[in-house]
Formats: C-alpha cells, structure tokens, sequence
C-alpha cells in the first residue's frame, strides 16, 4: 500500500461517513419510479391466479374498449416480439431442463402470477383498470406445490421436458473409492439431518420499477430499471429481444436494495423494451408490493438431507448431502445454479478429509421460480453443517463449541487446499471463536442455565453459535467456466485524473445501499493522495461505464474494488514517467507518497500529481511516445475466491407456555480480511443479521395445497420491525486475503449466513432438557410450543 | 374534486379524482418525489409524512382529506441548505443504506422525538414499528434517533 504520513491517519480503514447520503436523507435522490418521463404509457399485467392451468380463450374486447388503453397483448399476440425465450444463463448439467419460459405465457401457466396478457394506457390506473377488465378462460390442473411430490412425476408440469426432475448435479470426492461409505460404516458417531429451508420473499424496500425510453428515429433505447445488473441485463434484453447491443443502454438510478431479486431479467423489463420500441413511445411499469409476492423471485426453497461420520474424538471423517431444490415454474436467470454456490461448503469451517458426496436435484413445482436471496445457497449450506454440528454435539455429550475447536481448519494451515480442490486463502476459526465466545460471556451463560432451567422452569435459557465460511469475490472466470455458468467474473474499472486534479472512477459494480460512492472513493485516496471529496465515482449506466459485471455475491470490493486499486497503480506509473521527465531524473528514483513526487536522496526535487495531471493534460512537455492525460483502465480477474468467515452466538429465552422465542443477546464476530471502511462494515452486518434471524424467527413464504401464495402483503409476511429484533453485539478480527492488494475479503452476505443457524441452534439448546432435537424455520410461537409439545408427549 | 393544500410552506390548489390517495397527489401532482411507496397494506411506513405536524402514513388516506391542511415531506425538513438534525443524526450513524424507507423513517422518526423527546431504545424500537427497513437490520436507525434526542 502507498505509505501517506503526511496525512494522521489513512483513509483505508477510516469510519468515513457516507456521500450517499445527502441525496438519500432528503428526498433528491431518484429511484425509477420517480424519473419524470413525459408522455410514458403505463404497463399493467394480467396474472394468473392459477397455480396450473391451460389457458382456454383470452378475450381483450373489454379492456381494449377501457378508457385510456392503447394496446392489450395476449401472450400469443407477444409472440413476435420475442428473438428467443427468457435467459437462463446457467445450465448447470448438459441434460437439464429449461422448458421455454415467455414474458407473457401461451398456452398453460405455471404459477400464480405468471402474466397471460398485458395492458398499455395513458395512466397507471388506467392500465389496472383495464387489465381486470381482460377476461381469460382457464382451465386448472392439479398443482404441484411440494419437492417430495413434484419428484414423483404424479402430475408433470412441463409436458416437453417429461418429468419435473430440472437437473442432478453430483459432486462425489474421496481419496480412495469407497471412502465416504467406508467412513460411515467405520464412524465412531453419525447424525442425520433433514432440514427445510423455506421459501422467502426478499422484499426490497422499493418494489421493482422500470421506464423504457426509445428514440424512434434514432434507433437507441433506454432501459432505467431497478436492477443489481444493469451490465447483465443490457446483453440479456439485447439477445432477447434482437435488439443490437450498441443501441441498448440500460441505466439503474438510485435502487432501493435488491438482496439478489434485482439480480435477474424479468418479464417486465423485456415487455416493457419491446412496447416501447413497437409503439414509439416510453413506457413504464411499477410494481405493487404484492404483485412482488408473486412475480419477484424468491429465495431458498430446499429440502437437505445431511449426514455426519465423526470419529470418537468428534473428528469429521466424511459428510453426504442430498439436495432437493426448488427451482419453481420456470428457470430464472441463475436459479439453478444457486444451491451449487453452497456446494463447496457443507462441510464449513471443519478439516475434512477427501470424503464428501454431494447431491442436487432441481425440481419444477407451480410456485413462483426461486433465484439468488442473500447468500445464495451459501446460507442454506452453513444451515445444514452447522445445526448438523450441534445434532453431532449432542450426539457426542460435549459442547458444541468443544466440537468445533477440534474440527476448524488451524490458523497455520491456510492456506488451505480443501477436499474440493479450492484453496481457502486465509483464516483464524479459533481466533473468531473465542472473541465471540468472550463478547457473549458463554461460560457465564453455560453456568446461569444450570441454575434456570430446572425441571419445571417456565423460562429456557439456550446459546447458540454458528461459525461459517463464505465463498464470496465471485468469482475466477475459469471456475465459473468448470460450472458451466454463462458469464465471467472479472470486473472493470477506469480511473481518470481530471486536470483539476479531481478524479474520476468509473465501476462496473452497481450499487443499492452498499456505499461503493464513498468507498471507491476512499481507495482512491489512498492510492492517489487526493481528498476523498475530490474524487467522483460513475456507476449504473452502461453508457458511462460500458464494460462491467455488477453487484451481487459480495464480489464488489474484492472484485470491483480491487480493479480500481490496480488502475490508480497504473496511474501512478505513467505519472512516474512523467515526473521524471519533468524534474529531469531517472524514472526508478521517482517516489510517490502523499500525492507527490519526489526524486530519491534530492528533497527539494518534488512534484505534486496535480501538477503531473495538468503537465498530463497540456502535452506541452511530456516523454517522447507517451500519451497525453492521466487514465487508466484495468479489467481483473480474481485468481481465487475470497474466503470471509467468522463465529456468531446467539442467547435467547424461549417461553415454555408460549412458544414464544427471545433473542437476549447476538454476538457476531465476523472477518472480511481488511476493512475499507467499518462503518458500511458493521451496517452490511447488522442488516445481514437481521434477514437471517428473519428467516429463523419470521418470515415463510406461504403456499396452500392449490399452490396460492397466502403471504402476499407485508400485513402477512413479517419482514420484522425494529420492536421485533434486538441491538446486536459486534467483534471483528482482521486476516487479510493474500490473494488480493487491499487484503479484503467481502462482507455483504456474511451476516445472513450466520444468523439462521445461531439462533436455531441456540433455540434448539434451550429445548434440549424437554428432549426437543430441531425446530423448523420460522420458529414462531406455534412451531416453538408444538415442538415442546411433541418432543413431551414422545419421552411419555 | 378541488383541494387546497399547503406543502412545505406553498399553497398547491389541484383538482384530483376523490379515490387518489394522498401519497399520489404529493408524489404525481405536487411532483415531490422524496416520499415513497412501498407496500399497498399501509404496514411499511415509506410514504410517512406530517400532516398537520403529526406523521402519518400518506398512503392510508385520500387526497381530498388533507384539503386545508398543511404537509411537510422529507423535502421540506431541510432549511436553509443545512439538513435537520435528525437527516444529519442518520448520516453520522450510517442509518440508512439503500435510502429507500429513510426519508418515511426520518419524518417517523422527527415525530416521535416530538412526542418524547427522550425515549429509551426500546421506546424507540416501539415508537418505529410501523416503518420497515430491510437493510439496516435497525441497528442504526435506533442510534441515530437516540443520538438526535441526545444531542437536543
């Protein structure tokens, strides 16, 4: 790192308070349904409120006939407009299933919410009114709505593809062949689990919203949309929709948090592209929080079977996972690949020997299709490793945290191969254990629930911990290649120096929330010397920045922040050259700290980048056959993965009578190798936390047997208040990754994989005297109490 | 049907349909756009406002109810280009992060502390819970708003 001891203290590491905020705080900033397009027409869709059914006859007479309405499409009228079917740029096996999945559907729908015809008008209500207006003929079928049931093929939603099995992808590693058999039969202990991760509603603050902007004579057209992905989608409409790609810019404005459901294309925005372009005119579309229950994609959805060999020590000798993943009605843009993100990593944080098979199978149900939710598969992995690590725990008679201690990876093994052939970079496991265990006082809570939970006690005393790895930085363009993704996972970054000496970055990543503003602006000045204010940071349209791959997977900082560290090195280098030239020295006596240059043992010799940026600027006097201006552009592709982890403990009070479950105390101590700045640090934290105790405590998306979505508002999905969780207790420690300049690792996603495993395995403690062994997500009052209930009435 | 309303300090006169909801008329008729929308069941609190200095969720009445009354949105807090001490009190404790639900949790919260103006946390965690956040774990949000009490 550049040494500035001009300065008190380094920008990198500084709590420096966001420039985000200004406009965000008062109302300046412009999400897409706030842009001021004139003239636009309002989209509104037609969805099915079957689950599965044959679309007999749609008659548009009425809604045509509807005050206001330009146009109503049918799905077999849209046809035309389509150069190919909705992308899904990840076939994870050469035999999976991806049936044709249309912006409205022809012929059959296939989940509550799937969109048969749609209506353009001169307003929003206009719209609304007119698509109920539009009368469709249905014929149902019986709805596939469970994992185990869609894998029998007792009804097939997909006639073409003949089965509702999507894909099995198999990931079988042993040392020797047979290994992993030979370790369970010869285990000292096993444990089997079967865990349901339910399906969530990842819930936004802003639902999505869109405007397509055409030029009918010039032949461009605009897309501003509340995406993660504004790079992704401008290919993905471009291909869709036969749209060259040079004429397509796509522009994500403020965005009101994704959490991975902006992380895809959708219906609405290929509809909305093609109107546009068809009628010569803007068109828009805003969608209603409950229309998001049904037409966003939704997280998780798995059914885990997990076993555990240990030897007599507790030592893991192999671990088996069998996967049953809901894909839902049709494949979105990653959704089969997100239960392999966790692949790598059902055995956790733990030294495993080559003993690991691992089993997915995707399957088609008429839900509303699942995709990436913070985390992306990763949560889902930790869940398994690590409730199955208490079940081994208790198994075993000893401490969970005991267990632990003898299965982390050591500190002086990293890095570390693992089974998988991954390299884990760094790591301290036991490190952010014991700082966990101290911030939780968990000898002091072990020792106060032998004097609360006494035979008869009404309150239960339980601690809980989960330790985790997060693959994240994603990703090697290689790795993705050996997983058959669709794309890379470089990511891009120009950095320029104005001749003012202000400075410009523009970033492939796309920000919503995640400050990357202050951020990248913080390197830079570390880097370059300059005041953080001075630096400007372009991001979100693929006009001003062209080439990227965007926000999601905790790939930012350590993808996208590292590319624009390596350009302000180039930028320092060609400024170099241009210092010497002007101070008449040789090039390799140049030195740069603090914004200047300086020529080595001569300290009256020096020269500030503002001048080297003008000198850049002019072209008066620069080295023969170098280029004017101070720009550098840098394209990296991580060698590895980054490898977060950390430990996070949990001490809740559940309620013997009620069920009811509270959180006491969390304590998470997390490890993102070097911190840029740990102000967005600890806020990426405390909102991670908090969506992973959501789904542990709260929230479930809801389908009856019929396949209808029961949680749909935010009156019935309980995306918790802040009277509904606790302040949170957090530590940190510092391991940088080796793998990058910055040493950072990551920490967006950190938080939700911890949490839901912490307070269940916590929960599941307190029970633990009532012979209660798991406890199904969400925990609320009713499955708390039900479980008491259950586990009293089976020790009778 | 014509209403008369005065929004952070100017008299807007407007005709609106009886059903358009108050959120509406201030986001597409006044043209202020800092107030959000964020859900149809009145449960998220984006779109709180103060009608007559009390926060009030804008979508859970008609425009033509606040005829004669008079409005402040988040684009009315701010005076004199200086930001008002609980805007600042949320960018000194990182309380927002996407920004989506702050400018309804602000004007939630300036109320609150008009009511208490010193509340415990959990008077707080209390007195927000009809404002979701989905970012900030509220973590944050309870700070700044402890720190804004603080500070008076």
């Amino acid at each position: 790192m550049t040494v500035t001891d001009d300065r008190p203290t380094a920008v990198l590491g500084s709590r420096l308070l966001r420039k985000e905020d200004p406009a965000l705080l008062t109302g300046e900033a412009k999400f897409a349904n706030d842009l001021n397009i004139p003239g636009a027409l309002h989209l509104a869709l037609v969805r099915s409120p079957y689950a599965h059914a044959h679309i007999k006859k749609v008659d548009t007479s009425a809604a045509t006939a509807s005050p206001g309405v330009v146009a109503v499409y049918t799905g077999a009228e849209a046809q035309s407009l389509w150069a190919s079917p909705m992308p899904s740029a990840w076939p994870v096996t050469a035999d999976m299933k991806n049936p044709p999945h249309y912006p409205l559907a022809v012929g059959k729908v296939n989940y509550v919410g799937d969109a048969v015809a749609c209506v353009l008008a001169n307003s929003e209500t206009a719209a609304r009114d007119a698509a109920e207006l539009v009368d469709v003929d249905y014929e149902p079928l019986p709805a596939v709505v469970d994992l185990e049931d869609a894998l029998s093929d007792r009804v097939v939603i997909h006639a073409d593809a003949g089965t509702n099995k999507c894909y099995t992808w198999d990931l079988k590693i042993e040392g020797t062949p047979g290994q992993v058999d030979e370790a369970f039969k010869s285990a000292a202990y096993t444990v089997k689990g079967r865990y349901v991760q339910q399906r969530l509603i990842p819930a936004a603050m802003e639902p999505r919203a869109l405007v397509a902007v055409p030029q009918p004579f010039g032949g461009d057209i605009t897309l501003y949309s509340a995406t993660q992905i504004p790079h992704i989608l401008k290919v993905m409409v471009s291909l869709t929709l036969g749209i060259p790609e040079h004429q397509m810019r796509v522009v994500a404005p403020a965005v009101g948090g994704g959490f991975g459901s902006k992380l895809d294309v959708y219906a609405e925005e290929l509809l909305a592209v093609a109107l546009a372009r068809k009628h010569g005119t803007p068109v828009r579309w805003n969608e209603t929080r409950s229309e998001a229950a049904v037409a966003t994609i939704q997280g998780r959805g798995q059914i885990q079977h997990v076993e555990l060999a240990a030897d007599a020590s507790g030592k893991l000798t192999a671990v088996r996972i069998r996967l049953l993943a809901d894909m839902g009605g049709y494949l979105q843009l990653i959704t089969p690949g997100i239960p392999l993100l966790g692949a790598f990593l059902y055995a956790g944080v733990y030294d495993l020997p080559h003993a690991y098979d691992f089993s997915c199978t995707g399957v088609f149900t008429n839900l509303t299709p699942t995709d990436a939710y913070r985390g992306a598969g990763r949560p889902e992995a930790t869940y398994a490793i690590e409730r199955a690590m208490d079940q081994l725990a208790d198994e075993m008679g000893i401490d969970p945290m005991e267990l632990r201690k003898r299965n982390f990876i050591a500190k002086e093994q990293f890095p570390y191969t693992a089974f998988t052939g991954l390299v884990y970079d760094s790591g301290d496991h036991l490190a952010a254990a014991e700082k966990a265990a101290a911030l939780a006082d968990y000898d002091g809570v072990r020792a106060r629930q032998k004097t609360q939970n006494v035979p008869g006690a009404k309150k239960l005393l339980g601690i809980g911990q989960a330790s985790y790895f997060e693959m994240c930085g994603l990703a090697p363009s290689r790795v993705l290649a050996s997983l058959n993704y669709g794309a890379g996972g470089w990511e891009a970054a120009t950095v320029r120096v104005l001749p003012t000496n202000k400075v410009q970055v523009v970033t492939g990543t796309s920000p919503h929330g995640q400050g990357h503003e202050t951020a990248w602006s913080m390197i830079v000045a570390e880097k370059l010397g300059v005041p953080v204010e001075d630096v400007d940071v372009l991001h979100s349209d693929t006009a001003i920045s062209p080439l990227g791959l965007d926000t999601y997977g905790s790939r930012s900082l350590p993808v996208g922040g590292v590319a624009i560290a390596m350009s302000c090195d180039k930028i320092i280098e060609k400024a170099k050259r241009i210092a010497a030239h002007q101070l008449e020295a040789n090039e390799d006596d140049i030195e740069f700290a603090g914004g200047t240059f300086s020529v080595k043992g001569s300290p009256d010799k020096v020269l500030p980048l503002a001048a080297v940026a003008f000198a850049a600027f002019t072209a008066h006097n620069l080295p023969d056959g170098l280029e004017p201006n101070l720009e550098a552009h840098t394209t990296y592709d991580p060698p590895n993965f980054s490898w977060p982890f950390g430990t996070h403990i949990c001490t809740v009070e559940v309620d013997v009578e009620t069920g009811k479950v509270d959180v006491l105390q969390y304590v998470a101590v997390d490890d993102c190798g070097n911190q840029v700045n740990p102000l967005i640090v600890e806020g990426q934290v405390h909102g991670g936390v908090v969506q992973g105790l959501a789904q542990a405590l709260y929230e479930d998306a809801v389908y009856d047997s019929d396949g209808n979505m029961r949680t749909a508002t935010l009156a019935e999905y309980l995306v918790p208040a802040a009277s509904d969780v606790p302040s949170l207790t957090l530590g940190h420690t510092v391991t940088p990754s080796p793998t990058n300049q910055l040493g950072v690792k990551g920490i967006g996603e950190a938080g939700t994989i911890g949490a839901a495993p912490t307070v269940i395995n916590a929960i599941v403690d307190a029970l633990s005297s009532l012979g209660v062994r798991d406890i199904s997500m969400p925990a609320s009052p009713q499955t708390v109490w039900n479980a008491i209930r259950n586990a009293q009435g089976a020790s009778k | 049907m014509k209403i008369r309303v005065t929004v952070n300090g100017t008299v807007h006169e407007s005709e609106v349909e009886p059903r358009t909801l108050l959120v509406h008329y201030v986001r597409e008729v006044v043209g202020l756009t800092g107030t959000n929308i964020g859900c149809d069941t009145s449960s998220c609190g984006a779109c709180t406002l103060h009608l007559d200095g009390e926060a009030v969720k804008s979508c859970t009445m008609l425009a033509v109810q606040a005829d004669g009354a008079s409005i402040t949105t988040i684009e009315g807090l701010a005076k004199g280009g200086e930001m008002h001490p609980m805007q600042k009190a949320f960018m000194e404790n990182h309380g927002l992060q996407c920004g989506y639900c702050t400018p309804g949790m602000v004007m939630a919260a300036t109320s609150l502390l008009q009511e208490n103006p010193n509340p415990t946390e959990e008077e707080v965690r209390i007195g927000l819970e009809g404002n979701l956040c989905r970012c900030t774990g509220y973590h944050n949000i309870v700070k700044s708003v402890l720190a804004c009490a603080a500070a008076k």
